[in-house]
């Protein structure tokens, strides 16, 4: 292949479809200049240093507009996907910079690498969502994982802590292998890294069913499915979830899957469907095992980040579910679901972080005995929260899954509905175990206070409680654009 | 109709369905610690529900099949989904049931509620907004988000303010009920898209639903869907297992409402949906449901008997009740359905005071153990009279009002299912027997306890809950025409559009085709 030249359109063009990344890469390193000359007494700015940033990025977003801008000779473009993408990811950004406000403080992350960390990170995220090339895409991956794999061995002074990021880190530089051989083995087949030029080249049999390009695909799953945390690729998670600082375990289970999520979906529904008649079995079987072992281990969690964890497991197995249908409903629904999840879920940690006393044993469920009616507000949030991830109408998360599993009855795919509504059911007994600690037992002698939520904080539980109901009742405008999402990556 | 101002006529139904929601948002504001104004301010509020409620059932125009005080708004009209309400013959009653025992069971938490008030009416008013929208809603996505907004805060009730094992029976409740309706909601999703695979459009509207022609192996399994879903609140002999831990465990405000309305969602559904969406399939099963209904009604009544407590007897006797109105609705004709309909009102007005009478028992002496008590009648005569009314009411003796529902859907269903029917007869018997002796040993005999020997009678108060209830038992009893005119028109159009869409599915049919082969393409 030739090098297609650089002038100064294309260059501006690749300038523009990365600059909502440029904003946030120069805000981390603005934070580490200034963790240099900031008095210790004054860290608490660079929180709202980077909040600003991001404010700013997300901006940059709206202001872009619908366009598609292809950039870097078509290595990455911001499309529709990249666009909601961009907008999710950011957006999870800054309800964690709210609430690392309050929780940096607590916990002693007022520190610029934390902050810096944290944004590369999501520059990374971006990059993978937009990825229109296998390559960016592990570009993009690998910027996104490696600061996370630090922030969370950030509390280095705690077991829990290292042990999971060290699980991470390891089990994530095997999925990275996996993924990266992945890449040759397409490559090999195929002679291109290229999604969309890889769609095209798929109408022939005899790549779609040469073993070698098979194999790749396959291992090229095997890594989207350990970013994801499908069953069984899902071994690092309840760790990782539970020793990372509560925040950044938030902001995994949000922007982490977005990103990872929406790279799989860029795959899935551009370059793989020729192969669909073949994929949707493994899918329907990650789907099915990833939802019901999900569920199942977290009917007996006690730690309020266990839980979660193995529900956020849970979840993925849900918008497997939109997915195996690979058709613009089930596309759409995973979208909406994924922003709807990143809402839902950074709320509950929220509550959860305010409830606690400190990290480690503060997450013992038994510790949320009798708030709800002592601290009526945190309660009313954290209830309205669990609805939502149990798919209890009238919240977002019923929208999100009536709208994944109609995905997969549309394509006829009822016995996955089934198993998925069911999955559902189960799941509704772990959340409301967390209800029933909270309303129905007697609080203890020495109950714990909560952390007296900053405003910043508070803030960021209305705008996840605001959307979760808004969106619960008023979904139109969002499935909207997430269909215009999927639409631009069809065409 | 004509003298209520049109602009009434369209909004009056969203009006009942948002105003307990108003309220509910009004109580957040008032003060935590004057219990007096939240009861007050909740009392008045359910109480113009019942007010702004009977311009409907004066109104609604009872020769017409069709669904009357109409309003549509699109909602997320990409996808077919409006925001539909309307009200026809069947779902008048059970709408009028919910807005008139509501004040009522307010009323009677007084004095039993002390904990925590404000959130406890605040549920109220939440529950009366799922209840409310489930008769009200004529679009399938409304209908099965107002059928799941009714769990949440029956959960709360029973699990914060019930009893002895509530955390049990309000979890109990809730996933048994939520378990049934995931499988309607995926039933649902599948009817859609059939709706749009025939006609182009997409729609959950439940009377676009109505029109379809469904090929009857797929009514098969949408019926079990819905019918499983149903079943479970109904609750239906086997599926009845929760329904006496949650109501001996919940409050009694929330046992008058779980057994006045929550479980008429069960058989309103049947009504609603099942029966007229997949009319093939429910006439083919119906030999099934009709005979788990009569052993619902021979069972109940039987564990009934050996109660000790007198909650779990009222619950038990609610499974016995229930079995008759299932097996009046699956008698497709004219008689078994309005009769059907009746009992659903009259068992929420029997039971529903049954309860309350329980609850004013347990006020005063904190038990329900039925040998605890005797010899009531003597100190507590206003009680005691009440009480014996309301029993006979539930027994069914002539004059009172289950006596014309139970008359009704017994000679709906003799001609269809002879045999069940004499054996459901004998459960009119049965309740006579526990209901009576559960009178008798609670309030003839000797006083043997001495703390009943001064125990107060009913107050005004306690009095004034009961006494509506009481209007009605006699009225029904005596005058049913008021009630079962109003039906008339939707349910012989009910009748009819069962048959018609069963004959014209069937038209080709084989003759003597069994349903091994209708529906499972087995044959010898």
């Amino acid at each position: 292949m030739t090098p297609i030249p650089m002038d100064s359109h294309a260059l501006a063009m690749s300038v523009y479809s990365v600059l909502p990344e440029i904003v946030v890469v120069a805000t981390a390193l603005f934070i580490l200049f200034l963790d240099v000359v900031l008095p210790e007494e004054n860290r608490r700015v660079l929180c709202w240093v980077s909040f600003f940033g991001v404010a700013i990025a997300l901006f940059c977003v709206f202001a872009l507009g619908p366009a598609r801008i292809d950039g870097f000779s078509g290595m990455l473009s911001r499309d529709g996907l990249g666009a909601f993408f961009d907008m999710v990811i950011l957006t999870a950004c800054a309800l964690t910079l709210l609430m690392a406000t309050g929780y940096s403080e607590w916990e002693g992350t007022h520190k610029g690498e934390f902050y810096s960390l944290l944004l590369l990170s999501t520059s990374g995220m971006m990059i993978m969502a937009k990825g229109t090339d296998l390559m960016t895409v592990f570009l993009g991956l690998e910027t996104m994982s490696i600061p996370i794999y630090v922030l969370v061995g950030f509390h280095r002074g705690r077991l829990s802590s290292i042990e999971g990021a060290f699980k991470y880190f390891l089990l994530g530089a095997f999925a990275s292998g996996f993924f990266l051989y992945g890449i040759a083995l397409i490559y090999a087949a195929a002679g291109t890294t290229k999604i969309p030029v890889l769609a095209t080249m798929l109408y022939d049999p005899r790549l779609a069913e040469s073993p070698l390009f098979l194999a790749g695909v396959g291992l090229l799953l095997v890594g989207f499915a350990f970013k994801v945390s499908l069953v069984p690729f899902h071994m690092w998670t309840p760790d990782a979830y539970e020793g990372a600082p509560t925040v950044v375990t938030a902001f995994m289970a949000a922007a982490v899957k977005a990103a990872a999520f929406a790279a799989l979906i860029r795959v899935l529904l551009t370059a793989l469907p020729g192969m669909q008649p073949v994929l949707w079995k493994v899918l329907w079987v990650l789907a099915v095992l990833t939802m019901t072992v999900g569920n199942l281990s977290a009917l007996w969690q006690d730690n309020l980040k266990r839980l979660l964890a193995y529900s956020s497991i849970a979840h993925a197995g849900y918008i497997l579910v939109g997915l195996v249908s690979g058709d613009l409903l089930g596309g759409q629904a995973s979208l909406f679901y994924l922003l709807v999840y990143a809402f839902m879920n950074l709320g509950a940690f929220g509550v959860i972080i305010l409830l606690a006393q400190k990290e480690d044993d503060g997450y013992d469920i038994r510790h949320l005995a009798g708030v709800g009616f002592r601290y009526p507000a945190l309660g009313a949030l954290l209830t309205l929260f669990l609805v939502s991830l149990a798919g209890i109408p009238p919240t977002a998360g019923f929208v999100g899954k009536f709208y994944l599993f109609s995905a997969a009855v549309k394509s006829g795919y009822i016995g996955l509905a089934v198993i998925g509504v069911l999955n559902s059911a189960a799941s509704v007994y772990y959340y409301l175990r967390i209800v029933v600690f909270m309303y129905m037992t007697p609080a203890a002698a020495d109950a714990p206070v909560p952390r007296p939520p900053r405003t910043a904080f508070s803030l960021a539980l209305c705008v996840a409680a605001a959307a979760v109901l808004i969106l619960g009742i008023l979904p139109r405008d969002l499935l909207a654009l997430a269909e215009r999402s999927v639409l631009s990556i069809l065409m | 109709m004509s003298w209520i101002p049109a602009q009434l006529t369209g909004n009056i139904l969203t009006v009942l369905i948002f105003l307990p929601l108003a309220g509910a948002l009004l109580l957040v504001f008032l003060p935590k610690g004057k219990p007096r104004l939240l009861r007050d301010a909740t009392l008045l509020v359910t109480a113009l529900e019942f007010l702004l409620s009977l311009p409907v059932a004066i109104g609604l125009d009872g020769t017409s099949a069709a669904m009357q005080f109409v309003r549509k708004v699109p909602w997320i009209p990409e996808y077919g989904i409006s925001y539909h309400v309307g009200v026809d013959g069947i779902s008048l009653w059970l709408l009028m049931l919910t807005t008139f025992l509501m004040p009522l069971t307010i009323l009677s938490t007084y004095t039993s509620v002390e904990k925590h008030v404000k959130e406890f009416m605040i549920f109220m008013l939440l529950l009366e907004v799922g209840m409310v929208g489930v008769f009200l809603a004529a679009d399938l996505f409304l209908f099965y988000i107002f059928w799941e907004l009714v769990l949440i805060p029956m959960y709360f009730l029973i699990g914060v303010w019930g009893s002895d094992r509530r955390i049990y029976s309000a979890i109990k409740f809730f996933l048994y009920t939520f378990a049934g309706s995931v499988l309607m909601l995926v039933a649902i999703i599948a009817l859609y898209f059939h709706h749009y695979a025939v006609t182009g459009v997409y729609s959950t509207d439940l009377f676009a639903m109505y029109e379809l022609s469904i090929p009857v192996k797929l009514q098969f399994w949408m019926f079990a869907a819905f019918a499983l879903a149903f079943a479970f609140k109904v609750p239906m002999f086997p599926f009845h297992t929760w329904l006496p831990d949650a109501h001996v465990d919940a409050p009694t405000a929330g046992s008058v409402i779980l057994a006045a309305v929550l479980l008429k969602m069960g058989t309103y559904g049947f009504l609603r949906l099942a029966i007229p969406l997949f009319p093939v399939a429910a006439v083919d099963l119906a030999p099934v449901l009709a005979t788990l209904a009569v052993v619902g009604i021979v069972y109940g009544a039987l564990v009934a008997m050996v109660q000790k407590d007198i909650k779990k007897l009222v619950a038990y006797s609610s499974v016995a009740h229930l079995g008759f109105v299932m097996l009046g609705m699956f008698a497709f004709n004219l008689q078994g359905i309005e009769g059907s309909i009746l009992q659903m009102v009259n068992h929420g007005i029997s039971t529903g005071a049954l309860f309350l009478l329980v609850g004013i028992l347990y006020e005063r002496r904190h038990t329900r153990l039925i040998s605890e008590f005797g010899g009531l009648a003597k100190g507590l005569p206003v009680y005691a009279a009440c009480f014996m009314i309301i029993t006979l009411s539930s027994i069914g003796l002539p004059g009172l009002n289950s006596f014309v529902g139970e008359f009704l859907i017994l000679v709906g269903a003799f001609k269809p299912m002879p045999a069940l029917t004499v054996v459901a007869a004998s459960g009119v018997i049965f309740s006579a027997v526990y209901m009576l002796w559960m009178f008798q040993r609670v309030m003839f005999g000797p006083i043997t306890n001495e703390k009943n020997r001064h125990l107060p009678d009913m107050k005004a108060r306690e009095v004034a809950y009961i006494l509506p209830i009481l209007l009605f038992v006699f009225w029904i009893g005596i005058y049913p025409q008021t009630f079962l005119r109003k039906m008339d028109g939707s349910v012989e159009a009910l009748v009819l559009r069962i048959e018609t869409k069963r004959q014209a599915a069937l038209s080709e049919a084989p003759p003597g085709e069994t349903l091994l082969a209708r529906y499972f393409d087995i044959r010898k």
